[in-house]
């Protein structure tokens, strides 16, 4: 028993010891299933604008750079736990966001749209339009929450999925009516699958800045985020990633 | 803040306001879909059970390759096999008109649990099958009543003294099994439960959650403890 | 439909290593939960033999607790929960080293836990079947309570406690297929990348189910072997 306090107490103090001296890295999370924005390419590793904005803006804060995948459902859960500093996953600025964390100034921006079979007789995304249809989305995203609270609100039946993958799938063998999506990753996924497959309607006033999300406590580390994010703009870097991703500038 | 708002804070009443309707949706949908799977898994079960102890080689192979499969693989691959895997399908199903079926998330998580839970009932029954002596048979014969009547009046009374005990545990597996179907977009309770997480990121819903599930399944168990005493009545001396 | 078993092949463009490295996950987490969860379960057992009620009662709460709750909420649970208690306490101690466990860690305390909760069923059976006359006789002896449980009658527990085990070591090998929901790139989360890049779901499916019968079949082949070296020196009855 004694040996084993002793070395329980040498186990505490060498892990207190190496994370407090071990000069701390920058922790960024992001989901990896979004492209052209973040995924994950055939060698596990992760890729994507929002994985090459994180690496250039540790390289302007001069910190070294850490970035984990992490399920969009336990996304922002895990920045409150402190698993990580901030999420960069071009996660859409919400009022209802905000109430549990902070964002810095938006680094991009997305805009939803709906996603139909080409023999579909929906052809318009108004709420009215789509009662009694089946529509999916991924569970946990502005997408989902535009799905329960605008479509579901107006007779639509939802249904919320764990990965917007799943919600695609299930669209193309017919389980669901339409789907909303983000558009650059809706355009991705038809272009790796069937282009010919669906019809794309873009979703009026659902234009939303991404920001990073970082914890409420956490204004130092905002604040040093959105100076680097002015930065990477001004001189150009922030223009280069986008176009390297084949993201419209805006 | 008012004491009163501290306490409704505290236990979470606010989450209840906004979801509580869902959640007693989502329980009553966890339920119907564990009653029905365990009673059509409890026929087929009782069906395998007899189709392992026959006397045809085929038919005993394929059923003991039937609960083997599906008692060694996890739940989870055979709800997204019958989900996703069936649902790749569609054009197939849609021309003998069964799509209505398979392509019902609901229709798939029933199909799902009834398998599994016969192939766990299976061998269940089977163990009590094997515990009436083969003695009881032969007398049934000597008495000349009919197969029908001596499964029914013979054999099963004796069957189900043993397997109560094992089958309320099964029932218990199938309510907390039930869980997963949220992965499939069910709204079960576990499900309500994920989605008001996700709006809210308020932990408390899924300590709620734990406590209804602690709730149903310490009912169950009960009830079952209940019914084993009720049917072993006979086996215990009297002066208790 | 043959091209598509192509997609299993091992070499690159096929998934199949990476199905097999999503099995060693599978399986690491699942032999990481036997430390714990077993040790823990027959403490629980001892407890609940315990003379001393609230001894007892705790025990009987832990049992009732994970073995009642769905194994899906216990990890969600014991994720997000063990986070923000590890937070809470070192705000209060006001420590700035920042620990945080990873997915791997949370699934295995919470299996373990509830490997715990099954097995002390398991372990209370069994040490059931001990005689009183073993305790004497070590008592006679002079054998100390240590010796005595570690010498006489942990052994004689184990040969009859091995069979429920094995049972409860198969159904934690098939739960940790829920780990795939907390993005641990497990043999299930492995499945469901392949299916959405390739759209094969029922080929991969299928291979993953059969991937889990075959980990089946080697532990109870591991299981068969521990069961001879622990039946050593007794007949079979039958």
């Amino acid at each position: 028993m004694k040996h084993v306090k002793q070395t329980l107490y040498a186990v505490t103090i060498t892990l207190g010891l190496l994370s407090v001296a071990h000069a701390q890295p920058l922790r960024f999370a992001t989901e990896g299933a979004y492209p052209p924005f973040n995924y994950v390419d055939s060698n596990n590793q992760l890729r994507g604008f929002d994985v090459d904005m994180a690496h250039a803006l540790c390289a302007r804060l001069s910190v070294e750079c850490a970035i984990v995948a992490q399920d969009w459902e336990g996304i922002i859960p895990g920045l409150l736990a402190k698993k990580y500093d901030a999420i960069i996953a071009s996660m859409a600025i919400t009022e209802e966001r905000q109430q549990t964390v902070s964002f810095t100034q938006p680094y991009n921006r997305t805009r939803m749209v709906l996603a139909v079979p080409r023999g579909s007789d929906i052809q318009d995304p108004a709420p009215a339009t789509l009662a009694g249809k089946t529509v999916g989305a991924q569970s946990s995203s502005t997408q989902g929450i535009y799905n329960q609270d605008v479509y579901g609100a107006n007779g639509a039946r939802v249904k919320l999925y764990v990965g917007q993958d799943e919600a695609n799938s299930d669209l193309l063998n017919g389980r669901l009516d339409a789907v909303v999506n983000d558009s650059a990753p809706m355009q991705e996924w038809l272009k790796s699958t069937d282009p010919q497959c669906c019809r794309v309607l873009a979703i009026p006033g659902t234009q939303s800045d991404a920001g990073i999300a970082v914890r409420k406590a956490d204004e130092a580390l905002r604040a040093r985020l959105n100076q680097a994010i002015a930065d990477l703009i001004a001189d150009g870097t922030y223009r280069q990633l986008k176009l390297a991703h084949g993201l419209e500038d805006d | 803040m008012t004491a009163g708002e501290r306490f409704a804070e505290w236990f979470g009443l606010e989450l209840f306001q906004r979801y509580g309707a869902q959640l007693l949706d989502g329980l009553l949908l966890t339920l119907q879909l564990v009653a029905l799977s365990s009673s059509v898994g409890m026929v087929l079960g009782v069906l395998l059970a007899l189709g392992r102890t026959s006397r045809w080689r085929s038919l005993q192979y394929g059923c003991r390759a039937y609960v083997y499969f599906f008692r060694g693989s996890p739940l989870l691959a055979q709800l997204f096999l019958i989900y996703y895997g069936l649902g790749s399908f569609h054009g197939f199903w849609r021309d003998l008109g069964l799509w209505g079926w398979f392509g019902d998330p609901w229709f798939c998580a029933l199909l799902a649990f009834t398998l599994n839970t016969a192939a766990y009932q299976a061998e269940i029954f089977r163990g009590g099958l094997l515990s009436v002596p083969r003695a009881h048979y032969e007398a049934a014969t000597a008495l000349g009543l009919n197969r029908t009547t001596t499964f029914f009046k013979v054999t099963m009374p004796q069957v189900l003294i043993v397997t109560v005990g094992p089958l309320g545990n099964e029932l218990i597996l199938i309510i907390k099994a039930s869980a997963i179907v949220s992965l499939v977009t069910l709204l079960d309770l576990m499900g309500v439960a994920k989605l008001a997480f996700s709006r809210t990121f308020d932990f408390q819903v899924y300590v709620w959650v734990a406590l209804v599930y602690l709730l149903v399944v310490e009912c169950v168990r009960r009830g079952v403890n209940r019914l084993d005493r009720r049917l072993t009545q006979h086996l215990r001396p009297t002066d208790e | 439909m043959f091209e598509s078993l192509g997609l299993l092949s091992l070499g690159a463009g096929g998934w199949g290593g990476a199905l097999l490295a999503g099995a060693g996950v599978t399986m690491a987490l699942a032999l990481a939960c036997v430390p714990l969860g077993l040790p823990l379960g027959l403490l629980v057992a001892l407890c609940s033999k315990s003379p001393n009620a609230t001894v007892r009662a705790m025990a009987a709460l832990f049992s009732i607790c994970f073995r009642g709750l769905p194994e899906l909420l216990t990890l969600l649970i014991v994720y997000y929960g063990i986070q923000i208690a590890l937070q809470k306490f070192q705000a209060y101690w006001g420590g700035s080293a920042e620990f945080s466990i990873n997915a791997f860690v949370a699934a295995v305390i919470a299996f373990s836990l509830v490997l715990a909760a099954f097995s002390s069923e398991v372990w209370l059976g069994a040490l059931k079947t001990v005689a009183r006359g073993q305790y004497e006789g070590a008592q006679a002896l002079g054998l100390s309570r240590r010796q005595t449980f570690f010498k006489v009658v942990l052994p004689q527990v184990m040969r009859v406690a091995l069979p429920g085990l094995s049972n409860n070591w198969l159904s934690l090998l098939k739960d940790t297929a829920l780990v795939s929901t907390i993005s641990l790139v497990d043999l299930m989360r492995q499945t469901s990348l392949a299916v959405n890049a390739t759209k094969e779901p029922m080929l991969f499916y299928l291979a993953a189910c059969c991937l889990y019968l075959l980990l089946s079949s080697i532990s109870g082949f591991c299981i068969a072997q521990l069961e001879k070296h622990y039946g050593q020196g007794r007949e079979r009855a039958s």
